[in-house]
C-alpha cells in the first residue's frame, strides 16, 4: 500500500467513526429512556391523575394538556402560515421588500424559544388579558411555529414547476384557478410535511409555556381555554429538577420522557411517511 | 364577478401576509419597548460591562450581564468544539462515501435526533451525562459547563450535519471529476477540493448550529447547575442568559426594574441570534447563487 492509500484509509475511517458516534448517541438516548421508562408505563399511568404530590398516579392531565395546546398551535399556525407562504410565493412581486420579509421570516425561525415565551407574556398574558392560560400558551407556540410553517410551505410551493402555472394561465384560467387546480394539489403534501414537523417541535417545547400557562401540579383536566394546564415537557422538567422528592419520582420522570418522545416521534413519523409516499407518487 | 372573486382572494392572502409580518416584526418592537424602562434605573454601561448580576440584593441591586454572556459563549463554543468535527465528518461520509442504503437510513436517524425535545436532552444531562462526568473527573456533581456543552453538541449536530451535507452536495461534480482525473484519491479530492469549495455553506451550517445552541434554554437550565457567577473553567457551574430568564421570570413581579431587565437580556439574546442567523443566511444564499 502506498502512502496515498493509507491516508485515504485513515481518513475514511475517521468519517465512519463520526457517523458511528452520531448513531451511538441516538442509541444511548433511546436505550436509556426506553429501558428505564418502559417498566412504569401502563394503562393506568396513561389514564389517571397524579396523586400524593405527584409521587404516584398517572400523567393524564399532562397528556391532555399537551394535546390541546398543540391543537391551538395548529389552528393558529397552519392556515396563517400556509396563506402567508401562498401570498409570498404566488402573489407578491419579487422586489426588495418581499426579499427582506422573506429573510426576516427565515431568521425568525432561529430566534430562541424563550424569547417567544417572553413575547407571549407581554402580548397575550398582559396586553390581551388572556392571563396565564392554555390559550396564551397555544398562541405563543403558534407564533413560534409560524416562521417554520411559512418557510417549509414556500419551499414546497417553489418545487412546483412553473410550467404547471403557465399551462393553466395560457388556457385562460384566472390566478386563483391556477393556484387552486394546478399548484396546490402538488404542493399541499409537502406543505403539510413541513408543518407537521414544526408542530412536533412545538409539542415538545418547554420554554415558551413556562410563563404563559403551564402549571406545576393540577390534578384535573383543563376546564376551559382560560385555565392553566399541565404539559408533558413541563411535567418532565418539574419531575427532574423541582420536585421535593426527586429520587423517588425518577421512574415517573423516565416514563414521562418516554411518553413525550413517543408522542413527538409519532407526529414526526407521520410527516416522514407522508413525504415518502409523495416521493413515490412523483416517481410513478 | 370573476374579477371580484379574484381580487378578494388576492386581498385575503395579502391581509394574511401583512398580519403575519406585522406580528412577527412586532416581537422585536415589543421586546424593545419592554426592555427600555429597565434603563431608566440601570446604566447601559453597567448592564453591558459589569459581571455582577444581583437584582434582589438588599443594599444595592446590580444588573450586569457579562458573566451570563461569558457562560453562554463558553457552553456554546464547547458544544461547537465537539459537534463541528463530528458533524462535518458525518456530512462528508454521507455525501461522498456512504452507499444509497446507508444514506436512506441516516436521514431518518438524523431527523429523529433533531426531533428529540430539548427537555428530554436536559433530563439525560441530569441522569446520564452528569453522573458520568462526576465519576470520570471525580467531581461532587456533573452539573457544569462541560455537561451543557456535550448536550448542546448533541442538539446542534443535526443542523450542522444536514446543512453541511447540502453544501457538499451542491459542489459541481465537474470539480470532483477533474480532481480524480488528475490522479487524486477520493480522500484528497474531498479534503482539498470539495470541502474548500463548500466551505462557505459549511460555515453557515456551523453558525446556524451555534445560533441554536446560544438560544437553547431547557438543556442548559437543567444540566449546568446555574450558579450565577463568572465561570473559571468547564468544571464550574454556569448560568447562561437563557437560564437566567427561565429561573427569574417566574419569581419577579410584573413591571419592576428586575422584570424589565430580564426583557433586556431577552433583547440582547434576540439581537445576538438574529445577527448570527442573518450572516449565515447571507452566506448560504450567496453560495446558492454561485452554484446555480
Amino acid at each position: 500500500m502506498n502512502k496515498k492509500k493509507v491516508t485515504e484509509f485513515i481518513g475514511f475511517a475517521l468519517l465512519r467513526l463520526s457517523i458511528a458516534m452520531v448513531g451511538l448517541i441516538l442509541i444511548i438516548i433511546l436505550y436509556d429512556i426506553i429501558s428505564r421508562g418502559a417498566g412504569k408505563i401502563s394503562w393506568e399511568f396513561l389514564t389517571t391523575m397524579p396523586k400524593n404530590g405527584m409521587t404516584e398516579g398517572g400523567i393524564l392531565p399532562a397528556i391532555v394538556g399537551t394535546f390541546i395546546v398543540t391543537v391551538i398551535t395548529a389552528i393558529l399556525a397552519v392556515p396563517l402560515g400556509m396563506g402567508c407562504a401562498i401570498y409570498l410565493n404566488e402573489y407578491a412581486k419579487d422586489n426588495l421588500i418581499t426579499r427582506i420579509i422573506r429573510m426576516s421570516i427565515r431568521n425568525l425561525s432561529g430566534v430562541p424559544s424563550i424569547v417567544y415565551g417572553l413575547f407571549g407574556v407581554i402580548l397575550f398574558v398582559q396586553l390581551m388579558h388572556l392571563g396565564t392560560s392554555i390559550l396564551s400558551s397555544g398562541l405563543t407556540l403558534g407564533l413560534m411555529t409560524l416562521p417554520w410553517t411559512i418557510t417549509a410551505s414556500e419551499e414546497a410551493l417553489k418545487n412546483v414547476p412553473n410550467s404547471y402555472r403557465e399551462g393553466a394561465l395560457a388556457l385562460g384560467a384566472s390566478k386563483w384557478q391556477t393556484i387552486s387546480t394546478n399548484v396546490l394539489p402538488y404542493a399541499v403534501p409537502g406543505m403539510l410535511t413541513g408543518t407537521i414537523l414544526g408542530l412536533a417541535r412545538a409539542a415538545g417545547e418547554t420554554a415558551p409555556i413556562l410563563f404563559t400557562g403551564a402549571a406545576f401540579y393540577l390534578p384535573f383536566l383543563p376546564k376551559s381555554l382560560s385555565s392553566q394546564f399541565m404539559a408533558l415537557p413541563y411535567h418532565l422538567y418539574i419531575m427532574s429538577t423541582q420536585h421535593h422528592a426527586i429520587d423517588k419520582v425518577r421512574p415517573i420522570a423516565y416514563a414521562t420522557a418516554l411518553v413525550l418522545i413517543v408522542l413527538v416521534f409519532t407526529i414526526n413519523l407521520s410527516a416522514i411517511a407522508l413525504r415518502y409516499r409523495l416521493r413515490k407518487r412523483r416517481m410513478e | 364577478m370573476k374579477n371580484l372573486k379574484e381580487r378578494s382572494i388576492h386581498g385575503l392572502f395579502l391581509l394574511n401576509g401583512i398580519f403575519v409580518v406585522t406580528v412577527l416584526l412586532g416581537i422585536f418592537f415589543l421586546l424593545v419597548f419592554t426592555a427600555i424602562p429597565a434603563f431608566r434605573e440601570i446604566k447601559l454601561t453597567e448592564f453591558l460591562f459589569s459581571a455582577d448580576w444581583n437584582p434582589t440584593s438588599y443594599y444595592k441591586a446590580s444588573y450586569g450581564i457579562v458573566a451570563m454572556i461569558v457562560s453562554t459563549f463558553m457552553v456554546t463554543i464547547g458544544a461547537l468544539i465537539i459537534a463541528v468535527p463530528i458533524g462535518i465528518g458525518t456530512a462528508a461520509y454521507l455525501s461522498d462515501v456512504a452507499s444509497p442504503g446507508v444514506r436512506e437510513i441516516a436521514k431518518p436517524v438524523i431527523e429523529i435526533l433533531a426531533g428529540i425535545p430539548s427537555v428530554v436532552i436536559g433530563f439525560l444531562g441530569i441522569v446520564l451525562v452528569g453522573p458520568f462526568l462526576a465519576k470520570l473527573f471525580g467531581l461532587n456533581n456533573g452539573l457544569n459547563a462541560l455537561n451543557g456543552a456535550i448536550l448542546l453538541a448533541v442538539m446542534a449536530l443535526p443542523t450542522i450535519i444536514s446543512l453541511s451535507e447540502d453544501a457538499l452536495k451542491s459542489v459541481p461534480t465537474t470539480y470532483q471529476q477533474a480532481s480524480l482525473a488528475l490522479g487524486a484519491s477520493h480522500w484528497q479530492t474531498l479534503i482539498r477540493i470539495k470541502i474548500p469549495a463548500a466551505l462557505s455553506g459549511i460555515l453557515a451550517a456551523v453558525m446556524l448550529g451555534m445560533g441554536r445552541a446560544i438560544g437553547e434554554t431547557m438543556t442548559v437550565l437543567m444540566a449546568t447547575g446555574c450558579a450565577p457567577a463568572m465561570p473559571g473553567s468547564f468544571f464550574d457551574s454556569v448560568r447562561t442568559m437563557t437560564s437566567t430568564i427561565a429561573i427569574e421570570l417566574g419569581e419577579v413581579p410584573y413591571n419592576t426594574t428586575h422584570y424589565y431587565a430580564l426583557f433586556g437580556i431577552a433583547l440582547t439574546l434576540f439581537i445576538i441570534t438574529f445577527s448570527i442567523n442573518m450572516v449565515s443566511d447571507i452566506i448560504l444564499h450567496k453560495q446558492q447563487r454561485l452554484t446555480k
